[in-house]
């Protein structure tokens, strides 16, 4: 996030975009809807399904997954064209406009409610000068802004609108990503990425190689940026990569197009796995290591608004099991290394040399103060939100987008979109909460999310067993019959490894990011014939 | 669950009065018990509650003003050389009515209440000496509702009607499914239109149990279970979604995990969702990882920690020798430390030589 979770109240308003902010970041969704229903705050919700913060919203659009970026430069072109926008901050702290200006001129309402699947071009116009007369109002979104082949665009397309109306920057505005885990932002801070070191520093410049070097006493740090996570599996298929060493994932059931994960996993020579439980990706492990959970370790985690965090240790861990830190070292110092840390502190204050956005932080500092990141010194306070006065990179980069369609369209044969996510009370691959008993008693079984129009066109009623196919896989799958649900899009939430959804999903890679196109891909709705019925088969 | 205070009122000008003779600063705006609890003196309250609108409900903090009027100390503002009288055997003797009112009203008996002992009520009654009336009291049936939601459990029986739960609800969760129905004395909590709250639309937060002053609201127990004064509580950061809310994690005797409180400090300002308030007994389920595990003709078998480390150190090793460094890769984890993840990191880089690290940012 570029600003704080507690500036919401000093947003005027609220621009939702592919985020379903009450089940997936429910204690900000409840700050949202009390500036919005207490306090009677402005509200935009963008979402294909019809998520609870819709109810409360002064403009709500339900477009079609994948359009994210449509519906954005429609309102821009309207702002635009109506001279609404923030020409002082835009003129004195941003760059791109005029490029920007001329690819959102063929983004009329009209051709925009085509793409997104809108009934009411007006509905945009009206929108786009509400926005407008917000001041500040503040953007969130999540993964259904992100994951899409055109998710790097998206994340660009939610800055360009937030710069035009002159809302980065400033306490209570903000492009505000709701991070799904709770250390991922500190899991890419310190490093955890191919092409970066802790603090984003690339691994390809020669100083920071030099830095490194000198800073870990190591020698020939590699200058190459590393495969992501969908490559490294590709390369085990190729027989590229020999050995992998997964701690704390379970990619079985996260990633796209399961049966491709099972074939590369399946594929190496050597595969570790570091974890609590023996997880759908453990049990395909060569050796497995057990590990301490979150209550069982003291340490540090970065939440999704920069702020550093202590945590304590609660209860004794459970049999031979050990620290994710210690496992590491020992295994690096069996490879030739000559590690000597007694304590996560110890690894915090070697961190905090090399990594310029938390060098100003100590343990005692983070467990007194509230500290966001860039804190650079001892002194520094931290920073509440960024951009402030100017842009880190000095001028704000506006960026002319064009709207790409998802990797895989509808057709005859796929009729039905298909978008992914979480429900309230799981989580991810269920890892935790499956094995939480009041979460896995609220929320027990998996389900496919069809509105009333699709369950009559398939004659198909709620509760009963269907079959869903995509180019990849199968499954079958109990029906919701909701509101929620647009006529011709299909939701399944992927915690279920009984259904599982990334067995349907597709592995289609935004060029850049490399995140994988979960929230749309094709799919075929069937109904289940009793035997008798189908007349011997065909 | 305290909040820090509105940064506007923490500047809002002094207004100085005096607690019984005491002379204090409060702020304009605020009211005679925030001035009282900011400089430590203990004026007694049920409906209050930092997080939520001014109630004066239960009475509890009625104090003397300027020796000519009672009042609530908890909704009358703070004024100029105001004189409070916060205790007097008068007021004790108000205090102590209202209590036993309120004993009487319901089935206060802590023998078998999981509040006793993190009882509000309780301890006012301890302060004030407060009995259960002897003679007859008209009792109306009330709610009493221990299964049907998988989060809470409602005994209206201990309700003392300060509305902290319909706040809680309304202002903090906004869910609205608390409200008041009846009036006088038969006024009692509903959820929503629903006799059950298993049936209402509540998300189970579990807010409202964490507010409530006695056990009229309760959480459900998934693991543990122990008394309210053998728990012991450490503070962590929750393991779900990024916001990273604060939790107060309670533990048994016996080290078994038993609740989880919102911590004020946190970015939720002590408010948790239903994966915060109950999401923790995976750590202690019996299928935990408990040793290092060796895969021998498709079965595992448990090995010790130097024959397991030994062996993947040797085959990457090996690996490393054979196809070179960029032959292996490492999936660090959004779900461990940043300590965890910076050592993975390193570990990748500079003991491997390779920068195939990555992790699920993008699932």
């Amino acid at each position: 996030m570029t600003n704080s979770i507690r500036e919401i109240p000093d947003s005027a308003g609220f621009f939702v975009i592919g985020s379903n902010t009450t089940e997936n970041h429910p204690v900000i969704g409840s700050m949202i809807k009390n500036e919005v229903i207490n306090k009677g705050k402005k509200l935009i919700v963008v979402d294909p399904r019809e998520i609870e913060l819709s109810r409360y919203a002064d403009y709500y659009f339900q477009i079609n997954p994948g359009t994210n970026i449509a519906i954005l430069n429609g309102l821009m072109h309207v702002i635009v064209k109506e001279d609404l926008y923030d020409k002082a901050y835009v003129e004195e702290r941003c760059e791109g406009f005029e490029e920007l200006a001329k690819t959102l001129e063929k983004y009329t309402p009209e051709h925009v409610a085509d793409i997104c699947g809108l009934k009411k071009p007006q509905d945009i116009i009206d929108a786009a000068r509400f926005i407008a007369g917000l001041k500040p109002m503040s953007l969130y979104y999540a993964m259904g802004i992100t994951q899409f082949v055109s998710g790097v665009n998206g994340v660009k397309s939610t800055a360009n609108l937030q710069m035009l109306l002159g809302n980065l920057g400033v306490a209570g505005g903000g492009v505000n990503p709701l991070r799904g885990q709770n250390n991922v932002q500190g899991a890419c801070d310190m490093g955890g990425l191919p092409n970066v070191y802790p603090a984003y520093q690339p691994v390809t410049s020669e100083d920071n190689k030099a830095k490194f070097e000198s800073a870990w006493d190591a020698k020939n740090l590699s200058t190459k940026p590393g495969l992501t996570l969908m490559e490294m599996f590709n390369g085990a298929i190729e027989g590229k990569i020999k050995a992998l060493y997964v701690m704390g994932e379970n990619p079985v059931l996260s990633d796209p197009n399961q049966h491709h994960v099972l074939e590369a996993l399946r594929s190496l020579e050597l595969f570790v796995v570091q974890d609590i439980f023996l997880t759908e990706t453990a049990r395909e492990a060569h050796v497995v290591f057990p590990s301490f959970g979150f209550l069982e370790k003291s340490g540090t985690v970065s939440n999704t608004e920069r702020r550093v965090q202590l945590m304590n240790k609660v209860i004794d861990p459970p049999g031979q099991s050990k620290d994710d830190w210690w496992i590491i070292m020992q295994l690096a110092n069996r490879l030739g290394a000559k590690w000597d840390y007694s304590c996560s502190e110890d690894i915090f204050n070697e961190m905090r040399k090399v990594t310029p956005s938390y060098a100003g932080m100590t343990y005692q500092r983070v467990k007194n103060e509230l500290i966001q990141w860039p804190c650079p010194t001892p002194e520094h306070p931290g920073t509440q939100f960024l951009h402030k006065g100017k842009f880190s990179r000095g001028k704000g980069l506006m960026t002319a987008i064009d709207y790409t369609p998802p990797a895989e369209g509808t057709d005859k044969e796929y009729p039905v979109a298909l978008t992914t996510g979480r429900v309230l009370e799981q989580f991810h691959t269920g890892t935790m909460s499956r094995n939480s008993r009041i979460l896995e008693e609220l929320s027990p079984e998996p389900f496919i999310e069809m509105s009333g129009h699709d369950s009559r066109s398939y004659d198909i009623v709620d509760g009963e067993l269907i079959s869903v196919s995509t180019r990849r896989g199968s499954l079958r799958i109990k029906v919701r019959v909701t509101d929620t649900a647009k006529p011709g899009v299909v939701f399944i939430p992927f915690h279920f490894k009984e259904a599982a959804a990334n067995v349907l999903t597709i592995d289609a890679l935004d060029p850049v990011a490399k995140i994988p196109e979960y929230k749309a891909c094709a799919c075929r709705i069937e109904k289940i014939l009793p035997l008798d019925e189908k007349g011997g088969g065909r | 669950m305290s909040k820090s205070p509105d940064a506007t009122l923490v500047q809002a000008p002094g207004v100085t009065l005096t607690i019984d003779g005491r002379t204090v600063v409060g702020r304009k705006g605020r009211t005679i018990l925030e001035a009282a609890l900011e400089n430590g003196i203990k004026i007694p309250y049920l409906c209050y509650h930092p997080r939520i609108s001014r109630t004066g409900a239960c009475r509890i903090c009625l104090v003397k003003v300027n020796d000519t009027m009672f009042k609530t100390a908890c909704t009358e503002p703070v004024a100029e050389n105001m004189k409070v009288v916060s205790e007097d055997a008068e007021l004790a003797a108000i205090r102590k009515d209202i209590l036993e009112m309120l004993l009487s009203e319901g089935d206060h008996n802590c023998l078998y209440c999981d509040a006793n002992g993190a009882c509000e009520l309780q301890d006012l009654v301890k302060r004030y000496d407060a009995q259960m009336p002897t003679g007859e009291f008209p009792r109306r049936k009330r709610e009493i509702d221990e299964a049907s939601s998988k989060g809470l459990k409602r005994n209206e029986d201990r309700c003392v009607l300060c509305g902290r739960c319909v706040k809680a609800c309304g202002e903090i969760q906004i869910s609205n499914v608390w409200q008041f129905t009846g009036r006088g004395s038969k006024t009692h909590l509903t959820s929503g239109l629903f006799e059950k709250i298993g049936d209402s639309p509540c998300v189970n937060c579990g807010t409202c149990s964490q507010l409530c002053p006695t056990g009229a609201i309760m959480p459900q127990l998934p693991l543990g279970n122990g008394f309210n004064w053998e728990l012991q509580k450490e503070s962590s950061i929750c393991i779900y979604c990024g916001v990273g809310c604060k939790i107060d994690f309670h533990k048994n005797k016996e080290g078994m995990l038993v609740k989880a409180t919102g911590n004020g400090d946190g970015p939720n300002e002590g408010h948790l969702c239903v994966k915060g308030r109950f999401g923790f007994d995976f750590m202690q389920k019996p299928t935990r990882l408990i040793s290092p595990l060796i895969k021998e003709n498709g079965e595992f078998r448990e090995a010790a920690w130097e024959e397991a480390l030994d062996f993947v150190a040797g085959k990457l090793k090996k690996i490393k020798a054979d196809s070179g460094p960029d032959s292996v890769g490492a999936l660090a984890s959004a779900k461990c430390s940043n300590e965890d993840n910076y050592l993975m990191q390193k570990f990748v880089r500079a003991v491997v030589g390779t920068n195939n690290i990555d992790h699920c940012a993008r699932l």
